[in-house]
């Protein structure tokens, strides 16, 4: 699960630390700390904010640690589905069932499909769409593109996926 | 340095116009296209074969087999340059081998001897003493086979992706630029000589895959050939999937992909988004390699064309010049 929060502390040394740490203790991947200090930098308030991957059920053993060190949390976004990928999808989509193709996406229960734009120019002519895929891990959107090629491959539509380079 | 130039196409004229215009210590003694031959231990007269082949057809003398050129005239290398015939890569594998045979090193930018016959042309060549060295069959004049078996060394390729036909890349180009359906951007290619009368070799991706096969073979010695690449080619692709993936700032381009620790070979339209490095223009190639040294490098250049391969063709022969000279 993906978890953004901002945060408000006090603007003095190790404060920033402090949070960190309970972070890792539930197990906790920190993704990015985005630091702003407010423009009023004599108001000695800081305001960051944190974005982290964490396991599922620990969110609730973490906002009481960091409560704890006397820090405020004024907002917690969550995202089960963080990871995204768009794909294009080329052939007779509306004839072939779309609502079929993306209920065997949002079936498997680890993908879903987060977003569809589909151009159809004329009744027999091929139609063009975009499909944006949500998974939480790189495995499961593995899973999800191997799925939805194999149901295209039946529907006789072309799949183009994004060129993923190697790290 | 002696040359037999087999194939007066784009490719051996190009070769032909290279030697005549520069001072590259070259001399062609034995010429022949399909047809016609001609011989000359003294040197033949380009001009006058070129004159020869705008006039008439043939660049040589029609009593005179492509083959008796090969095996008949004095030179150090043989320069074949006929035509890739993927069915059995004849009749350049012949030629290649009577030439290796002979001891003459072989230097070539048919795509078929190559994917076709690699191994086995590499073992003569061996064993006989002789080079063989075919750089102008991938990506035209970018000289990414010399890179990898020269300045490369050392390092371990893990993966290779690459815009390895100038056609496909001409097309979607096109599509994007101007909104144009595939079949306006392929009569627009045809009509600037981009494109064959038949362009499936080039729009299903077997020409990519070609390459691919003569990369994946040279790099990674992995004897695979063409019924080993998965194969995806353009013909499919609508002005309005290039529109929606644009609307994400991405396009799609025919990327050519080899990553040998995932057993993959593919040919096929990908997004990429724009900025990248892949991401090239009209006609170009550009080949990203990925190794555990050096990082990521990416050539970009031009993929065809009669002087731009003959580029490759004469790097390899002044090489083979250089290094091994007097062999033969």
């Amino acid at each position: 699960m993906q978890v953004s929060m901002k945060l408000e502390m006090k603007d003095t040394p190790g404060q920033l630390v402090s949070v960190l740490t309970p972070i890792s203790q539930c197990g906790g991947n920190i993704i990015a700390v985005i630091h702003q200090r407010d423009q009023d930098s004599d108001s000695g308030v800081l305001d960051v904010q944190i974005v982290l991957d964490l396991p599922e059920g620990r969110l609730d053993d973490l906002v009481g640690q960091i409560k704890k060190r006397g820090v405020t949390i004024t907002r917690i976004g969550k995202e089960r589905l963080f990871l995204q990928r768009s794909l294009l999808m080329i052939g007779h989509i509306m004839h072939t069932d779309i609502s079929d193709t993306v209920d065997q996406i949002d079936r498997t229960g680890f993908a879903e499909v987060a977003e569809l734009s589909l151009v159809m120019p004329a009744i027999s002519e091929r139609s063009s769409a975009r499909i944006t895929l949500k998974t939480a891990t790189a495995a499961d959107m593995n899973s999800a593109v191997t799925l939805l090629r194999k149901v295209s491959e039946k529907k006789e539509i072309l799949i183009v996926e994004p060129l993923e380079e190697c790290g | 340095m002696r040359i037999a130039i087999l194939g007066f196409g784009s490719v051996g004229r190009g070769v032909a116009q290279v030697v005549q215009e520069k001072d590259l210590g070259i001399t062609v003694t034995g010429l022949a296209d399909s047809r016609s031959g001609i011989m000359d231990p003294d040197g033949i007269d380009l001009q006058a074969a070129l004159d020869r082949k705008a006039k008439t057809g043939f660049c040589g003398d029609r009593s005179t087999a492509p083959l008796d050129v090969v095996d008949g005239a004095e030179y150090d290398a043989l320069v074949e340059v006929s035509p890739t015939r993927i069915e059995d890569g004849e009749p350049a594998i012949t030629h290649i081998v009577h030439a290796l045979s002979r001891g003459k090193h072989a230097v070539t930018s048919n795509k078929g001897p190559i994917a076709l016959a690699h191994r086995r042309l590499h073992t003569l060549a061996a064993s006989h003493g002789a080079q063989l060295r075919y750089e102008a069959t991938v990506c035209g004049a970018i000289p990414v086979l010399h890179v990898l078996q020269h300045d490369l060394l050392g390092n371990q390729v893990k993966a290779l992706h690459g815009v390895m036909n100038g056609t496909c890349n001409f097309i979607l180009t096109r599509m994007e630029d101007e909104g144009l359906t595939y079949d306006q951007a392929l009569a627009e290619a045809r009509e600037m000589g981009y494109a064959e009368a038949d362009p499936s070799y080039d729009v299903k991706g077997i020409d990519a895959a070609l390459k691919l096969v003569i990369l994946a073979n040279t790099i990674w010695d992995l004897g695979v050939t063409l019924d080993d690449v998965e194969i995806t080619g353009i013909d499919l692709i609508t002005p309005d999937a290039i529109r929606l993936a644009c609307e994400r700032e991405t396009t799609i381009r025919l990327i050519a992909e080899a990553i040998p620790e995932k057993g993959l070979l593919r040919v096929s339209p990908r997004i990429i988004p724009h900025g990248h490095p892949l991401l090239v223009e009209g006609t170009l190639n550009a080949v990203t390699l990925h190794t555990d040294l050096a990082g990521e490098l990416t050539f970009i250049g031009k993929g065809a064309g009669s002087v731009e391969t003959a580029s490759a063709v004469i790097g390899d022969l002044l090489y083979i010049g250089e290094h091994h000279a007097g062999a033969h």
